[in-house]
């Protein structure tokens, strides 16, 4: 099967003009008959269902929380991108777009980014229009602040809530739908199985969460908006419930995966305190503006931080990159430190490194410091019971976005017609990785302004007839979910699930992490099959399927980890090459850094499910036609 | 008049009702104590200023029937509150953290209020009925400052008294301010403001109240 | 970050379902003073399944106090003794070893006990659907610079948007009032250029909404701002109730 991308001609100006007047149209006393699903109500599910709605088609939108409020969108702390130039610094579309495609180390499609770039002005005028209290300047303007990899100010914020602000606001629209009646909102629902019917995806089996009850629905066409998979590897800054779990059913009904193996490690968050830990926690990349990042020269230095002489700390960041020091991108930052830890050289042994203020509390004062990070130190005092004035902070890097995903062509639209895939869910936008505040501009950016419009252009081919749920699809897909259920329920082994998602976070963390060599990924693949092995046969599921049963949700969940896990590391073994988040260590330069592959591997690799432990590898040449293949340099 | 039944009965209606007769049954409070205070002028003063009401005797009389309804719908709309709080609220908590970060006179409005009002009824059986009808319990005179002496002489009616105005302080702390925060007429910058002047305000009135039995007790009222 | 592990005596609330009688059931556990106590009931909970024993149900989601989905009373405090704290944040480390800890849901006849200390909250985003937003379609907003917005009015409506919508105000409030989440939402929006044309009416629907799903009025005890895990102020209240009033009595509107 051959990937089109259906990138359209012309001008990477121009494309998404030309292509919104070539697009065809429903006639809006039509838009009533079609009925939509929407997976997701996080950022780009929430701002899709309500525009959706606004337009006229009748929706159905699902979440496994008890309130569209709470997706993991809210999370998001820095800000949102927009190429406004209001700060008159010289952006443009074309320079957040060229920011976008350079960072993401050239493994993103052009247009798509072009695309993001060109509707990111929207997204600032809509969020206003709904009443988002972004940051203001004394005269009453929008206030932006800069982020890194840019080198102009154009991240709009609202305090470190910027995701909750937007999220609400998307909840705010959605719930006017809902008023309207466009939209239906059905809460504690987990999509279990998408439905396909001649072809074409038709349908999802949920899980209500409450009842155990299976509950089948159909419509035109399906969207997932499902997030990413950074809890794959069980420690993540994601939320608890974040999970694969649609997506993933959806690649076993056909839909292809992207760049699995492209996974943003954060270098800044709290390390793990103890088995007990159930998530990371992030701290703001601004800290490296002022911190020095440092580890004892020796291995089993246990002494207190300030009892270690300054000539026995190793400042590995400023001695390795003096151009750039504390301040080089993510992925080299948290490799790094990933290093030193392999060395023993972390804090007590463990996976940690210092972040030090006490030379910029010297130098600019303590009140300084406060002003600038007073939040984020307090944070920081409430979970670790230390004060980051006085000790060190220590830090670790910890999973946080997945540039890969369900892959999508230039409409949003998987291969399996009729099924659309946006935000993080998808692959699309930011190659092999992510930069700050780009994450929240593309949910809203797929949401408000593009599947408005490719939805229709593939609607207006679709026939608006119902869909029978009574249909044998459906009875197929539903007993599917019965029997994986039924399986997951009858194991009755010793290992809870917890234990075994901890065990496979620790493979992929160690092996499909930071940095990956072929004989780790070959181990990792093993272990994770094995791993697989052991789950199915000694797992301990309590209660039954037909109540409220939180450890059949995570199971269920685990379950498909454990098979996403392993095509992570396929794809990572795949890629002979190193690219943004993705370090391989076979290919790296003399002085260690990544070494691209841009001959063989300017590609998308979309994987097809076969069977468990069998993909085939699908490519989608990618071309830069408006920025020069480029090698990064942090010296 | 269909908004006005419909608004009064929404949350913030009964609130407001609460508020608004709340703060004219406090404005009536200050002119009764100040009234009660000549009776610090001995028996001429007190006398003579309950004659000048005699005088306008129908528009008292309005005023009372005004008050009563005041009073009335006060403590109607305050159990209903009371009633339907409850039921929202059925089940306790094993431990009662509340007191830690709520006021007493907030917490015990309905106690406070209630309290009052059986005090109420038996202010009005005695000093209202006997000022009005029936005259001096023994002698049937409608000498006032006998009749007021006859009941603060006895120790027990006005231990009851003071209980009464002392806990009307309590309501009146609470409400003071709530009438504020009910009609939207607040600030953080002048809520401590508003809240310290209830506190004053609720100090003068049951202090007031309370000192005119004392003075009695202890001087006998001669 | 290390310390003896903490012996905790815990009391927790257990309920199968929203018509059963709940009791409290108790749990002796030795946790890290560095786990956060949703993190001593995750132990808690694989020791039980370990055991076959059906573990405590409980929600959490984001575990950094923003996503509203946590809510636990612990000691009689929804979110725990510490202020401006969601429960996900509370760590060990605040209490003392041998202590005995209360956990119970949040208790009022709006939010229905679903299972042990999980409670149905829909009857928030009724409210939402009521009335809170601003009506216009995607696609037809104004440049976001058109209308300039106080530095200082933008935060105070931000103080108010920052409302995580998890319920602690109603489960403090002795009367279970949702007036705090009301009123912010309701504030928010007053506060804003962008929320004028729909000022009084969006009062109107919500506080009716509000007065529908079955909460109690606000008696003015503050105890709701006291255990706000973000400190919204009862300052939003006052708003709303001036909002209210005043559409009722000067507004032209439709009277709902």
């Amino acid at each position: 099967m051959k990937l089109e991308s259906k990138v359209p001609e012309g001008n990477i100006a121009e494309k998404w003009t030309n292509h919104k007047f070539k697009m065809k149209l429903v006639n809006p006393a039509n838009k009533r008959k079609y009925d939509l699903i929407v997976v997701g109500t996080g950022l780009a599910g929430a701002s899709a269902a309500a525009t959706l709605g606004e337009l006229g088609y009748q929706v159905k939108v699902f979440t496994y929380h008890d309130s569209s409020r709470r997706a993991h969108s809210i999370a998001a702390q820095g800000g949102i991108n927009a190429a406004k130039n209001y700060q008159n610094d010289g952006d443009s579309v074309f320079r957040l777009f060229y920011d976008t495609v350079k960072g993401g180390d050239f493994r993103s499609r052009e247009a798509n980014v072009y695309r993001l770039a060109e509707v990111s002005n929207n997204i600032i005028d809509q969020c206003v229009a709904q009443g988002v209290p972004f940051a203001r300047e004394y005269g009453g303007l929008l206030a932006n602040r800069s982020f890194g990899g840019a080198q102009v100010s154009r991240t709009f914020y609202a305090r470190g809530e910027t995701g909750q602000q937007l999220l609400l606001g998307a909840y705010s629209s959605l719930n006017r739908q809902i008023k309207n009646g466009n939209v239906k909102v059905y809460h504690r629902r987990e999509m279990l199985d998408l439905v396909i019917v001649n072809g074409r995806a038709q349908g999802i089996i949920v899980r209500n969460l409450l009842t155990g009850e299976l509950e089948r629905y159909s419509a035109q066409a399906v969207i997932l908006a499902t997030g990413g998979y950074s809890n794959v590897y069980f420690l993540s800054t994601n939320a608890m419930n974040s999970n694969a779990t649609a997506a993933w059913r959806a690649h076993k009904r056909g839909a292809f995966f992207a760049n699995p193996s492209f996974t943003q490690i954060h270098p800044t968050c709290l390390p793990v305190h103890g088995e007990a830990q159930s998530k990371l926690v992030l701290m703001s990349e601004s800290l490296r503006n002022d911190g020095r990042i440092w580890v004892p020269k020796k291995a089993g230095d246990n002494r207190p931080p300030n009892e270690i002489p300054e000539d026995e700390r190793d400042y590995y960041l400023e001695r390795k990159y003096p151009a750039f020091g504390n301040l080089v991108p993510r992925d080299v930052a948290s490799r790094n430190a990933k290093y030193v830890c392999d060395e023993g050289r972390g804090v007590n042994g463990e996976r940690a490194v210092y972040l030090d203020f006490s030379d910029a509390i010297k130098r600019v004062g303590k009140k300084v410091i406060e002003e600038k990070y007073g939040n984020l130190f307090d944070m920081y005092q409430n979970i670790t019971g230390e004060n980051p004035y006085e000790v060190p902070m220590k830090i670790y890097p910890a999973p946080h976005y997945t540039m890969g995903g369900l892959w999508v062509d230039y409409n949003l639209m998987s291969n399996i017609p009729g099924l659309f895939v946006l935000g993080e869910a998808n692959f699309s936008d930011h190659g092999a990785n992510r930069l700050g505040a780009s994450a929240l501009m593309q949910g809203l950016a797929d949401g408000y302004f593009v599947i408005p419009y490719t939805i229709g252009n593939y609607l207006a081919s679709e026939k608006p007839e119902k869909v029978d749920t009574e249909r044998s699809e459906f009875n197929d897909a539903e007993q599917n979910v019965k029997d994986i259920i039924a399986k997951l329920l009858s194991v009755n082994g010793k290992q809870t699930v917890d234990e075994i998602h901890k065990r496979l976070g620790h493979i992929l963390m160690d092996k499909v992490g930071m940095s990956r060599s072929e004989k780790g990924l070959k181990e990792a693949i093993n272990q994770i099959r094995e791993l697989r092995e052991e789950f199915w046969n000694d797992v301990k599921v309590v209660g039954t399927g037909e109540e409220l049963n939180q450890t059949l949700e995570r199971a269920g969940r685990v379950a498909d980890f454990l098979e996403l896990g392993e095509l992570m590391a396929v794809d990572a073994l795949n890629r002979n090459e190193s690219c943004g988040a993705h370090f391989r260590e076979e290919y790296q330069t003399e002085d260690g850094e990544a070494l691209r592959n841009d001959e063989e591997y300017a590609y998308v690799a979309a994987w097809e499910f076969k069977k468990v432990s069998e993909w085939e590898l699908h490519k989608e040449d990618l071309k830069f036609e408006y920025v020069k293949l480029a090698t990064r340099s942090y010296k | 008049m269909g908004w006005l039944t419909t608004s009064l009965n929404r949350s913030i209606g009964k609130k407001f009702v609460m508020a608004l007769t709340g703060s004219l049954l406090m404005l009536f409070l200050i002119i009764h104590l100040i009234g009660n205070l000549t009776l610090y002028g001995g028996r001429e003063a007190f006398n003579g200023y309950v004659e000048t009401l005699e005088v306008v005797k129908p528009v008292v009389r309005v005023i009372e029937v005004i008050l009563a309804l005041i009073f009335i719908y006060h403590i109607f709309n305050g159990v209903r509150l009371w009633w339907e709080n409850k039921k929202a609220k059925p089940d306790k908590y094993a431990i009662n953290a509340n007191k830690e970060i709520t006021t007493f006179s907030s917490r015990t409005t309905i106690v406070t209020g209630s309290i009052i009002f059986i005090f109420l009824v038996l202010h009005l059986s005695t000093f209202w009925y006997q000022f009005n009808i029936s005259g001096h319990p023994e002698t049937g005179s409608f000498e006032f400052y006998d009749i007021v002496t006859y009941w603060f002489n006895q120790p027990v009616y006005s231990i009851v008294y003071i209980i009464a105005v002392l806990l009307l302080g309590f309501h009146l702390n609470h409400g003071f301010q709530s009438a504020f925060q009910t009609f939207g007429w607040n600030k953080k910058r002048y809520f401590p403001t508003i809240k310290l002047i209830g506190t004053i305000y609720a100090l003068i009135i049951s202090l007031g109240f309370a000192s005119i039995p004392i003075y009695f007790l202890l001087t006998g009222g001669k | 970050m290390s310390g003896e592990h903490l012996n905790i005596t815990l009391k927790i609330w257990r309920q199968n379902s929203p018509n059963d009688n709940g009791q409290f059931e108790e749990f002796k556990v030795s946790i890290s003073p560095d786990a956060s106590i949703l993190e001593m009931l995750d132990e808690l909970n694989n020791n039980l399944e370990r055991e076959g024993k059906r573990p405590v149900a409980f929600e959490s989601d984001c575990r950094e106090g923003i996503c509203g989905t946590c809510g636990i009373v612990i000691n009689g405090h929804p979110h725990g003794p510490l202020p401006k704290t969601a429960t996900c944040q509370l760590h060990m480390r605040n209490f003392k070893d041998g202590d005995v800890i209360y956990l119970e849901p949040f208790r009022a006849a709006a939010f229905p006990i679903i299972r042990d200390l999980i409670v149905d909250r829909s009857a928030f985003d009724k409210i939402q659907q009521a009335g809170g937003y601003i009506s216009f379609n995607t696609g037809g907003a104004p440049d976001a610079n058109t209308i300039p917005i106080g530095k200082d009015v933008a935060a105070e409506a931000l103080d108010a948007a920052e409302c995580i919508g998890c319920g602690a105000c109603v489960a403090a409030c002795k009367n279970s009032s949702a007036m705090l989440f009301v009123g912010a939402k309701v504030s928010q929006y007053a506060l804003l250029p962008q929320g004028q044309p729909e000022r009084y009416k969006r009062v109107q629907t919500m506080v009716a909404a509000m007065d529908e799903a079955g909460f109690g009025s606000c008696t003015n005890t503050y105890a709701c701002e006291a255990e706000c895990p973000k400190g919204i102020s009862i300052m939003n209240i006052a708003r709303m109730n001036r909002d209210f009033i005043k559409s009722k009595i000067v507004e032209q509107e439709v009277d709902i």
